[in-house]
């Protein structure tokens, strides 16, 4: 049996970045500990062999082009999208705590 | 309706270069298509019919002038809404992104606008590609031409509905486990993803970077090849964009031969699971590609039975660490919570109002397949079992040429059916996850009505990377057969859509 308790799904959503409600912390257990228990079953795979690490299905090594100075984003185009800025910047709340 | 709009895109290119048709008349056809029916189908997230006429009438002026066009210069086309567009939305059916206007055109965006091909709308999909019905998009799901109370497949079910449903002649999706191919297969037609690298990914917002493959979506073989041609090839702008070229996709398609070629059925991927009506479609194609020629080998692939519980941890990985860009900070939405909150709880509060329950489960997912305790039980694992499936194909390509299943193992489900259980969800990818897994190209083609049902069923065709050829003419022969034999395309068992002002 998997260990997702609604603590642990806490912590991960705190970790991601995600609020989560109580609600999903009660759904998300109960469906993740489901997925996880299925998808442990990768491991039996591996019983009693060793094999290396695919992360890339067509590896590549060393990709460059040539170094060409081509036209890129301007800074209005880059902002163009950003829920808030100001002075040709993204305009951010308090990246510190006040404590 | 126009008889225009149920033609396939090679005779609708014939007709716009010897001038039977204009562009814009064209355009203007699927628009009202459009129109009369997408309000029940619900393909598009976004339409711009000043926009595409415009694209249209500039075709129709150069045309007039003696210009030397692209090929498919003219031909209308739906794009799915995770490939970026300076003139529409992209939205990738996600909240967090509404509205979002991107200052750059994706590569595929920008080969189908420099050959002139009028692009119709955005089309819809489960929110971030995350899903196999479109029920996870954030703005409602598109449904089923041939039967509008159920899934048209996903992510792409869009660009799936929108081909079958006649909007449009051709469109582009993206496949990270199977998003073209088993859109394709619930609604009687073609899709194929590419061999990884083929097609650029420049531009298409992101969710398994070493599984995502942009790829073409039709009613027939030929006309995804012509589109394959027209979006393949090397891009600088993607470091994984494979630097040689494929070959013509649609002199592929055109040789309608499969004799002497080594196909392999593979065992795992047929019996139980399988709906019958699914499995006996596919042995009469078999005994089709025998009659034809073709030397049926039986291969095996054990540890495809390994292939969702990879899939479903790679993936994940992958998004959680794909999406984390979506901060509130430099496009899309950002939610403030009261107070003086911080940037912490901005970026929280912003994911939280933002993602829907699909995208929020697999990050959270990602974040723990990552984590420093679970790493190498699941993550690290994962990629192993990853080396062992492509271990697999190899085998089973020494023995065939090409490999064929069940595209899926049902066909197309109710809506609401699966949405409380992922997992079932999940499984509807069984068949597809493989190629994804291991970069080979997958094609799925209309293999018939399942008797049970009467519902599409779908075929699908492997071949190793880099012989995406291959599929394309094995799938337009068997096609042919087919059609022979049916003396019609699959497309035209599809039933009237109800007309509406």
């Amino acid at each position: 049996m998997s260990e997702i308790t609604p603590d642990l799904v806490r912590h991960l959503a705190g970790l991601s970045r995600i609020l989560v409600t109580d609600e999903e912390v009660e759904r998300f257990t109960e469906q993740l500990s489901l997925i996880v228990d299925s998808v442990a079953k990768v491991n039996e795979a591996l019983a009693g062999i060793d094999v290396p690490s695919t992360s890339h299905p067509i590896p590549m090594a060393n990709v460059f082009r040539e170094d060409i100075v081509e036209p890129s984003l301007t800074q209005e185009q880059a902002l163009s999208g950003a829920p808030d800025s100001g002075e040709g910047r993204f305009r951010v709340a308090a990246i510190l705590d006040e404590e | 309706m126009s008889e225009l709009i149920r033609k396939n895109a090679s005779e609708l290119v014939e007709l716009l270069k010897t001038g039977q048709v204009s562009s814009v008349e064209l355009t203007q056809v699927h628009l009202d298509r459009s129109a009369a029916v997408d309000q029940d189908v619900h393909s598009y997230l976004y339409q711009s019919p000043e926009t595409a006429l415009a694209a249209a009438a500039d075709i129709d002026r150069r045309r007039a002038a003696g210009e030397k066009l692209h090929d498919l210069a003219g031909l209308p086309i739906a794009v799915k809404d995770n490939l970026t567009t300076t003139d529409a939305p992209t939205t990738s059916g996600s909240k967090i992104l509404e509205g979002w206007i991107p200052p750059y055109d994706s590569t595929v965006v920008k080969r189908i606008r420099e050959a002139g091909l009028p692009i119709l709308g955005k089309t819809n999909l489960d929110e971030f590609a995350m899903g196999s019905s479109t029920e996870f998009s954030a703005f409602g799901p598109s449904r089923n031409p041939w039967d509008l109370t159920r899934i048209p497949g996903g992510s792409g079910g869009g660009s799936s509905s929108v081909v079958a449903s006649f909007q449009a002649p051709v469109a582009i999706g993206s496949d990270t486990g199977g998003s073209i191919r088993f859109p394709a297969s619930v609604t009687g037609t073609v899709g194929n993803k590419p061999t990884y690298g083929a097609v650029s990914r420049y531009g298409l917002i992101a969710l398994a970077s070493s599984l995502d493959q942009v790829g073409p979506v039709s009613r027939n073989v030929l006309d995804s090849a012509l589109i394959q041609d027209l979006i393949a090839g090397h891009d600088p702008h993607d470091s994984t964009s494979l630097p040689e070229s494929l070959g013509s996709m649609a002199d592929a398609a055109r040789k309608l031969d499969v004799k002497g070629m080594r196909i392999g059925v593979i065992k795992e991927l047929m019996g139980e699971g399988f709906q019958p009506g699914v499995m006996n479609r596919f042995k009469e194609s078999i005994a089709l590609l025998e009659q034809a020629g073709a030397e049926i080998v039986e291969v095996s692939c054990p540890n495809f039975e390994y292939a969702i519980a990879a899939y479903y941890l790679i993936l994940p990985a992958e998004a959680s660490s794909n999406l984390a860009k979506f901060d509130s900070v430099r496009f899309g939405l950002r939610v403030a919570p009261e107070g003086n909150p911080t940037i912490e709880r901005v970026m929280a509060a912003t994911r939280e109002a933002g993602f829907g329950p699909e995208v929020k489960r697999r990050i959270i997912l990602g974040t723990y397949a990552l984590s420093s305790g679970s790493y190498e039980h699941f993550y690290g694992a994962a990629l192993k079992v990853r080396t062992l499936i492509q271990r697999d194909f190899a085998a089973a390509f020494e023995k065939a040429d090409v490999l064929i299943s069940p595209t899926a193992p049902t066909t197309a489900f109710k809506i609401g059916e699966k949405l409380e259980d992922p997992l079932a969800m999940y499984l509807n990818d069984i068949a597809t996850i493989p190629a994804n897994l291991a970069g080979i190209p997958g094609m799925s083609i209309p293999n018939g009505l399942a008797d049970e049902d009467g519902l599409p069923v779908g075929l699908q065709l492997l071949a190793p990377a880099r012989a995406d050829a291959r599929l394309y003419q094995v799938g337009a022969a068997l096609e042919k057969m087919h059609e022979d034999i049916w003396g019609k395309r699959m497309i035209d068992f599809a039933p009237e859509l109800e007309v509406r002002g």
